[in-house]
């Protein structure tokens, strides 16, 4: 089923089709995902989580005995990708949580993928083995060594079959490169190079070297006193492998072209809205704080989240976005008590559908939402253990603002802050999302007509 | 932007004596609000230097907005009409940094990277140039002890009347500032100081009205109101035992 969404005139209906994690109340704090992908084909979902486990599903076949159970997401490989360190010069611990994963396309019959931390990026390779060597000559079945002087024939070892095993393996290990905390990884199209992004600079790298990175962006000041601004997040092109974004502190987006400089200090593109002085307060700053970007599939648009809105922007248009959505406007006059509870400062994240006609972030009370760019339409659905039925369609969500509260509308005040979603991943190109509540993975599927 | 009806209705003639100040005890002024809202952001700087790694963004994000309520009360003449008063102080006109708004978390993230191979970052050279001892006594640092210092002999002084909240605010200031401590004792000598005991400040902002587009500083419900307020208790007991460390060390 594909996301044509190009002729939707009917709303898509969600139904809850999975989820994963435990039921328990309380939450361990090393079980909470941190970080959700889709691999290029959507056959494969990973997590990681503040333990610095990652987590990889696999989609089952679709079976035409079950045609309803439209590839349900099995548990195909858990390994513990970074532990914590201590950084003993500077008396800090560096968290082995991860950051953020991203997949390499698929060139062989192994998976692999990027895991990173605060500090460390991994390459790690999934891989089957079904298959296992019988009948050598220098050992025993038992892996004992024989002795040679009692071997009186050779023999060929063949392979027989074994239980499917998938292992993990780190094959390179990208470190001591950054004295921030990364925040992004993005892998190039050239599938050669990837950069990691830290609050203040970020790196090229090639997969081969580990020993060896390109500092190409370094917003440091000379003078730390004078920092008033980081990088949030940062991102290649989808194309074209000489260009790609970073996001700033300030609500700005820079558009760097490596061919015209080995350190791309000066932007080619710079995206930034005019402030609008009606809505100026001492939280102006920090609300426009862009805590995600995301390239469009085509290319063509970049997807910028800040605290309160969604903006897509043309990449051929830098002085205001094409579109914006507002994600949670009634939390406007609540800023003051935001940023007393720092919740002002939660980052996150925005996806695109693979048709880029539909965007979805997150929000609070484990409520997430859709924006339909063609028709304008936008939904509110939940993510909680209630409305987790097998197919059960979930009923949109709606948040009273004032005045009389209908039957099924929650008050502004009744949120709950601490479930918040910050992290979403939706199908390359089903309707299939992957939605981390805290703990929880819920998978949402659209409704098999 | 906070709504400045209040002096307004000050000397709106129409209104009773005793009407008037039930207003202005129900709705906090504009300075108040901006001067709790500072309070706030210092506190939140001090906190992230107990942290263990803080997140840059989130510190860098917090000294802006206090640079930015400096930088309104110096045009307001807040800040210059305190600062008239101190004699030979340097002057309050430069603003807060980062840099030592966040000082230990710069102490701990610049220049002790140790790059284990070559790189092309012109920075790892100068980053290694700059290299300085993890401790607070680094040279550019080494005074905000002996000013902690200074300010906890402040504290016993008896003439000091006001909250325990209000002197941490004072060490905290004063640390920013490299100033002795007169000119902060005036900077707040100016208003009432009773509104500087952190539950009636966010009593008072909890009954405040609705300011129609502007925001207002207010709770959500007495539970989280009560939360953070003996967060900011249990705060004040963690600024105490850094400030004994510090003066220790």
């Amino acid at each position: 089923c594909l996301a044509g969404f190009g002729s939707l005139m009917q709303d898509v209906l969600w139904c809850f089709s999975q989820v994963k994690g435990t039921i328990d109340t309380g939450v361990t704090e090393a079980d909470i995902i941190s970080t959700v992908e889709f691999n290029h084909t959507g056959e494969l979902l990973a997590t990681g989580d503040k333990g610095g486990r990652v987590v990889i599903f696999q989609r089952e076949q679709e079976s035409k005995n079950q045609p309803h159970r439209r590839g349900e997401y099995n548990v195909y490989s858990t390994f513990q990708s970074h532990e914590p360190e201590f950084d003993y010069l500077k008396s800090l611990e560096i968290e082995e949580k991860i950051n953020k994963i991203r997949w390499l396309p698929q060139q062989n019959a192994a998976y692999f993928l990027l895991s990173t931390n605060d500090k460390t990026v991994k390459l790690w390779k999934v891989s089957e083995r079904d298959k296992r060597p019988e009948g050598y000559n220098l050992k025993d079945e038992d892996g004992r060594l024989r002795d040679p002087s009692m071997i009186t024939m050779l023999r060929v070892p063949v392979l027989r079959p074994m239980d499917l095993m998938v292992e993990a393996t780190p094959r390179r290990v990208f470190a001591n490169a950054h004295t921030y905390h990364i925040n992004s990884i993005s892998v190039n199209s050239d599938y050669e190079t990837y950069m990691s992004a830290d609050d203040l600079r970020i790196n090229l790298w090639n997969f081969e070297i580990t020993n060896q990175s390109f500092n190409i962006v370094d917003i440091k000041p000379a003078n730390m006193e004078e920092l008033t601004e980081v990088i949030t997040a940062a991102e290649f092109h989808p194309h074209h492998c000489n260009t790609f974004v970073y996001s700033s502190s300030k609500g700005t987006i820079r558009l760097c072209d490596m061919r015209t400089a080995a350190l791309c200090d000066r932007h080619a593109k710079f995206f930034e809205e005019p402030e609008d002085p009606s809505n100026r307060s001492f939280f102006s700053e920090i609300i426009s704080s862009i805590s995600d970007v995301k390239f469009s599939h085509s290319g063509r648009y970049i997807m910028t989240r800040d605290y309160l809105t969604v903006k897509v922007w043309d990449l051929n248009m830098e002085n205001r976005p094409i579109e914006t959505y507002q994600v949670h406007d009634y939390l406007r006059s609540k800023l003051c008590s935001l940023y007393e509870n720092d919740c002002i400062f939660d980052k996150f994240e925005c996806v695109w559908n693979g048709s880029d006609s539909v965007i979805m972030t997150g929000s609070y009370n484990n409520f997430f939402r859709m924006f339909d760019r063609n028709t304008k339409r936008d939904v509110t659905l939940e993510a909680s253990r209630e409305n987790s039925k097998p197919r059960a369609i979930l009923k949109p969500r709606k948040v009273c603002v004032g005045g009389k509260r209908r039957k099924d509308e929650i008050s502004v005040d009744s949120l709950d802050f601490s479930k918040k979603i910050l992290h979403t991943a939706w199908h390359p190109s089903e309707n299939i999302i992957a939605v981390a509540a805290t703990n929880n993975l819920y998978i949402f599927q659209d409704k098999v007509n | 932007m906070f709504v400045r009806g209040l002096k307004r209705k000050c000397f709106d003639g129409e209104e009773d004596i005793e009407g008037t100040l039930a207003g202005i005890k129900a709705i906090p002024s504009y300075n108040l609000q901006r001067q709790s809202l500072l309070d706030m952001s210092l506190v939140k700087l001090q906190l992230c230097h107990m942290l263990v790694e803080p997140n840059l963004c989130r510190s860098v994000l917090i000294a802006n907005t206090v640079r930015q309520i400096q930088e309104e009360m110096t045009q307001d003449g807040t800040w210059q009409m305190i600062n008239t008063q101190s004699t030979g102080q340097a002057s309050l006109d430069r603003l807060v940094s980062t840099d030592i708004l966040c000082r230990s978390s710069r102490d701990q993230t610049e220049g002790k990277h140790v790059p284990a191979y070559g790189t092309f970052n012109k920075d790892f050279e100068s980053d290694q140039a700059q290299d300085s001892s993890e401790t607070m006594s680094t040279a550019s640092s080494v005074q905000a002890p002996r000013n902690l210092q200074n300010n906890v002999w402040e504290m016993e002084n008896p003439q000091e009347n006001k909250g325990n909240f209000q002197k941490s605010l004072d060490q905290i200031f004063e640390t920013l500032e490299n100033k002795s401590s007169n000119s902060v004792e005036d900077l707040f000598s100016e208003v009432d100081s009773s509104y500087y005991d952190l539950d009636t400040m966010l009593t008072g902002m909890m009954s405040n009205t609705k300011m129609g587009h502007c925001d207002s500083l207010e709770t959500f419900s007495s539970p989280t109101n009560t939360a953070s307020n003996s967060n900011c208790k249990s705060d004040l007991n963690d600024l105490d035992h850094i400030v004994e460390i510090l003066v220790e060390s």
